[in-house]
């Protein structure tokens, strides 16, 4: 071969070394170093406290995708695109059925899933397709920069032992930090601080007031701010300046820390949380084939009562001139359950002395006093709690037993023992105003001294409340639609009723990168909150 | 925004590869009236009894090397794609039985795409990949009719194959968390064409060419669709089915002439009409009853193609070519779908045969298509009865690289 011929070779194979082809390049591409800014803020070695909505909690349990939805996982992958950030480690479960696992045995159940029955009714069921594998005394080793510890309360972050395997039978320390704590005696904060942060968030609060309101109000109000929280019963309230002083503590040990930029998120009301506001307080249907005939029976079973229960109680102070003591159900609406208000004075005696004395037998007298001497029926104000839906209308077999110790047939003792129907729904069942005043004071309270916490530090703020009653209200419209707070529907809320769907916390990341943008002059992008799911369906239930 | 005018602007392309011939595609993929070699009986089979040999063979292959990137300035979301490297290749064979009379086979492929984004990446409810391959087989016959007249043309035999996989929506998950996609499959799908052309030369220097393949429809009859990571409920009636779609491969229509300026030089121009108005809506009915259909509005619209090309005879065996086209979209405004993301473009080409011996020759051509960055969106996915648009920049990058022979007898 000639050289002139060798030469054209070499142009051929040069155009095709040529051809390799170079990547399109954008005018302003968003993963150049500068297509965003941080700001004021480092976004370096983020850490987030908070509880379970901080983990990730979602469908009553916590599992792998729900943690990969958290808002501060959404968070985290935001902040990766403004600037160099570490890895955003989370102390991930075994597996996506939720539960947990204690030496083997469950401690917690799987998550729920939304199931149909054969009549197309979609119900919250606990997953079955696979069982908890999360084993609470695998202690994972290494930093965790979502420190969300489900079921802490403000001052649990303060407290040594928390994580302590020894004390989580017991209920002295939690399941879920015993996962990842540093060493038996450490502490959430302290483990957090550990970590060099260079960013934090904090929501806590919500288990403050939540265990009270989720128990339907069984616990006390703290109002002495001197009793060490150390002494709280674990639905109480917890007092608002202790409150305030664990999170100004909190904050402060943060900042000590290097997180000189972090956001503060606050506490919504929980008449903004579907757990309180799905189950009306009259859902009994006079067209209910099983409640229906009843209702004649019933009337005049709570006739002979209720000239005693307006005697006794007067008229109702929420409806002066019209009393709401007496019982009745409805021919042609729906009627109000029945509920036990342990705010209502107790009238049992009086009411079994007014039986007798109209001539019913002093044994059954008795019983009426007894069950119905806190009771009345429910009103709009009432909170009927979402678990008391699946209860409502159903005979409880334990009240048939009390009643049959005290002597009465088994069909007697069942026809006094319908939930909300002939029993009165238990106490924590239902949120009656004199508790959700309690819990109404204690949240704002808080709030009060977040929002000024966040001040003083010049730390940027997140008012979760008014998101909620966004949601709650008219809804957050997004490009697939509106997320609204509806139980199971709305898109806000997951099947809990009181955790969120990872639309809910997509949306809570975006308030939180809004807040984060003013407060730092930072340009971190949002997400879509279209791309997040809300509940799962399964058939895969018992 | 410096680019935000592109978006008023249509998109082209479609899913049409212009690679038919390293000669004609070195010229600015032009042919319709280029007399050079066997590649005219895809480009203009009228023109083959022009050709000296008896028996001239074209043969070739390219290699596609294109990429496009999408990304969305309000999230930070950047994707590209990582498609396969594309081999759209020719083969021509063309035989003079007598002097106004030529036969000759073709077997050519110009529709196809490959287009691989990351698996769940922000448009994976649209599309995660599509591989779409159409080999057309093609008799030819030119006849000289006097001699400044020929006509040819032939039926055309197609057999065509899709690979396309989507996830179901943006959100649906099986429990573990992994997206819930459909695969839809058809391969062996044939179907009937036909092409005719003429060709003109009113002096020896000017050829006129016109050459029209008609349109084909593929219909894909029970095919497979695989439903993946479906979760166990009611709200998710998806299991394996057959489903039955159609996709167009449309009419072209392409009229240019050349002009033969010396020994050395000579220009060529096309004008290219391509009539994917027939691309209305991609629609794919599952034989399941439970699994609602999918349809997928393109409205395509007719687009246009102006191509430009030289050729200068540089020594006794080299031939330099060099070309230009713009390629004009049949995407409209808000149609701009993810699995076709092209918007207009301009091509850059150049090549050379070198003449290894009297009867055979390297043809090499190389082209660089140009895209603008657009911002653009498509408007009709639909969730929940709501049009829920996907939008973003798109930019894109094509080079192709070609190798072919040439051998005349």
């Amino acid at each position: 071969m000639n050289t002139q011929m060798k030469k054209y070779y070499l142009y051929i194979a040069l155009l095709a070394v040529g051809m390799v082809s170079c990547e399109p390049e954008f005018e302003d591409q968003v993963d150049d170093s500068d297509a965003y800014s941080s700001g004021e803020a480092d976004f370096s070695n983020y850490v987030a406290l908070g509880n379970s909505l901080t983990a990730g909690f979602a469908d009553n349990a916590l599992y792998i995708t729900g943690q990969q939805n958290s808002y501060p996982n959404i968070l985290a992958q935001q902040f990766a695109r403004v600037q160099e950030t570490e890895d955003f480690d989370q102390p991930l479960m075994a597996d996506n059925a939720g539960g947990l696992l204690l030496n083997g045995s469950v401690f917690a159940g799987t998550r729920l899933v939304l199931a149909f029955d054969a009549q197309g009714n979609a119900t919250p069921r606990a997953y079955t397709g696979s069982q908890p594998s999360t084993e609470i005394t695998n202690r994972l080793t290494g930093d965790y920069n979502n420190m969300g510890v489900p079921g802490a309360k403000s001052f649990h972050l303060l407290a040594p032992g928390y994580g302590n395997v020894a004390g989580v039978a017991t209920g002295a320390a939690n399941p879920y930090f015993a996962r990842f704590a540093s060493a038996d005696e450490a502490t959430v904060i302290g483990d957090a601080a550990a970590q060099n942060p260079t960013f934090f968030s904090l929501w806590i609060g919500n288990n403050d007031v939540l265990s009270f309101a989720t128990s339907g109000g069984a616990g006390v109000y703290q109002d002495d701010p001197t009793v060490s929280p150390a002494n709280y019963g674990p639905n109480d309230i917890t007092n608002p300046m202790v409150f305030a002083g664990v999170y100004s503590g909190l904050v402060e040990t943060m900042i000590n820390a290097g997180a000189e930029e972090g956001v503060l998120i606050n506490i919504p009301n929980v008449t903004d949380v579907p757990y309180f506001t799905t189950v009306p307080f009259a859902p009994l249907s006079p067209a209910n084939p099983s409640f229906g005939p009843m209702i004649p029976t019933l009337n005049a079973t709570f006739a002979q009562l209720n000239p005693a229960l307006t005697a006794l109680r007067g008229v109702s102070e929420e409806t002066p001139g019209e009393s709401v003591y007496s019982i009745e159900f409805s021919q042609s609406a729906a009627s109000p359950v029945l509920i036990h208000d342990e705010s209502l004075p107790n009238i049992s005696e009086q009411l079994t002395q007014a039986l007798i004395g109209g001539g019913l037998d002093p044994g059954l007298a008795t019983i009426y006093g007894m069950q119905y001497g806190q009771a009345r029926q429910a009103t709009a104000q009432d909170l009927l709690v979402l678990t008391s839906s699946s209860a409502i209308g159903q005979v409880n077999t334990g009240r048939v037993a009390a009643l049959m110790a005290m002597g009465l047939t088994q069909e007697q003792a069942g026809q006094l023992s319908v939930n909300g129907v002939t029993y009165p729904m238990e106490d924590h069942l239902v949120l009656v105003p004199s508790e959700q005043a309690m819990i109404s004071s204690a949240t704002q309270a808080y709030n009060q001294a977040i929002r000024g916490i966040a001040e003083a530090n010049g730390l940027a703020f997140v008012d979760a409340a008014a998101i909620l009653q966004e949601t709650a209200g008219g809804g957050i419209p997004f490009d697939g639609g509106v997320v609204t707070s509806a139980f199971a529907t709305g898109g806000a809320f997951s099947l809990d009723g009181v955790h969120l769907t990872p639309r809910g916390y997509a949306l809570i990341a975006n308030r939180i990168i809004e807040a984060i943008n003013t407060t730092y002059g930072a340009s971190v992008p949002e997400v879509n909150i279209g791309n997040y799911g809300t509940v799962t369906p399964s058939q895969n239930v018992n | 925004m410096v680019f935000a005018l592109a978006s008023a602007v249509t998109y082209a392309g479609g899913y049409r590869v212009a690679v038919q011939g390293q000669r004609a595609l070195a010229m600015g993929h032009t042919g319709v009236a280029v007399v050079n070699s066997a590649e005219l009986g895809f480009f203009n089979p009228s023109g083959l009894v022009y050709l000296e040999n008896q028996l001239t063979i074209s043969a070739g292959a390219s290699a596609i090397f294109s990429d496009v990137a999408w990304q969305n300035e309000d999230t930070g979301e950047i994707f590209r794609t990582d498609n396969p490297v594309g081999t759209p290749f020719y083969f021509n064979i063309a035989y003079k039985l007598k002097d106004w009379l030529s036969v000759g086979l073709s077997v050519y492929t110009p529709y196809g795409s490959t287009v691989e984004w990351e698996d769940d990446w922000a448009g994976s409810h649209l599309i995660n990949n599509i591989d779409l391959q159409a080999i057309y087989i093609q008799p030819v016959v030119s006849v000289k009719a006097t001699d400044w007249l020929s006509f040819g043309g032939g039926p055309i035999y197609v057999t065509g194959s899709v690979n396309y996989n989507r996830n179901l929506n943006r959100t649906l998950t099986d429990i573990e968390g992994n997206r819930s996609n459909v695969t839809i499959d058809a391969s062996g799908v044939t179907e009937w064409g036909w092409s005719l052309s003429t060709m003109i030369t009113p002096t020896d220097k000017l050829r006129i060419g016109v050459n029209y393949r008609s349109e084909i429809i593929m219909e894909a009859e029970d095919a497979d669709a695989d439903f993946q990571n479906i979760p166990n409920t009611p709200l998710a009636p998806f299991s394996d089915t057959t489903f039955d779609a159609s996709l167009p491969l449309p009419a072209e229509l392409t009229v240019g002439l050349s002009y033969e300026l010396n020994e050395k030089w000579l220009l060529a121009f096309d004008y290219n009409r391509t009539y994917w108005g027939v691309y209305e809506s991609l629609d794919i009915d599952f034989a399941d009853p439970n699994i609602p259909d999918s349809q997928n509005p393109r409205n395509y619209e007719d687009s246009s193609t102006w191509r430009f090309g030289a050729q200068y005879i540089a020594t006794d065996v080299l031939t330099l070519r060099a070309g230009y086209y713009f390629d004009e979209s049949p995407v409209q405004d808000g149609y701009f779908a993810p699995e076709t993301p092209r918007n207009d473009s301009m091509g850059f080409t150049g090549g050379l045969s070198l003449d290894v011996t009297s009867k055979l020759a390297i043809d090499a051509s190389f082209a660089y298509l140009r895209f603008d960055e657009v911002d653009a969106s498509y408007d009709y996915y639909m969730e929940n009865g709501q049009q829920v648009p996907f939008s973003g920049t798109y930019n894109s990058s094509t080079f192709i690289a070609g190798l072919g022979l040439t051998y005349k007898l």
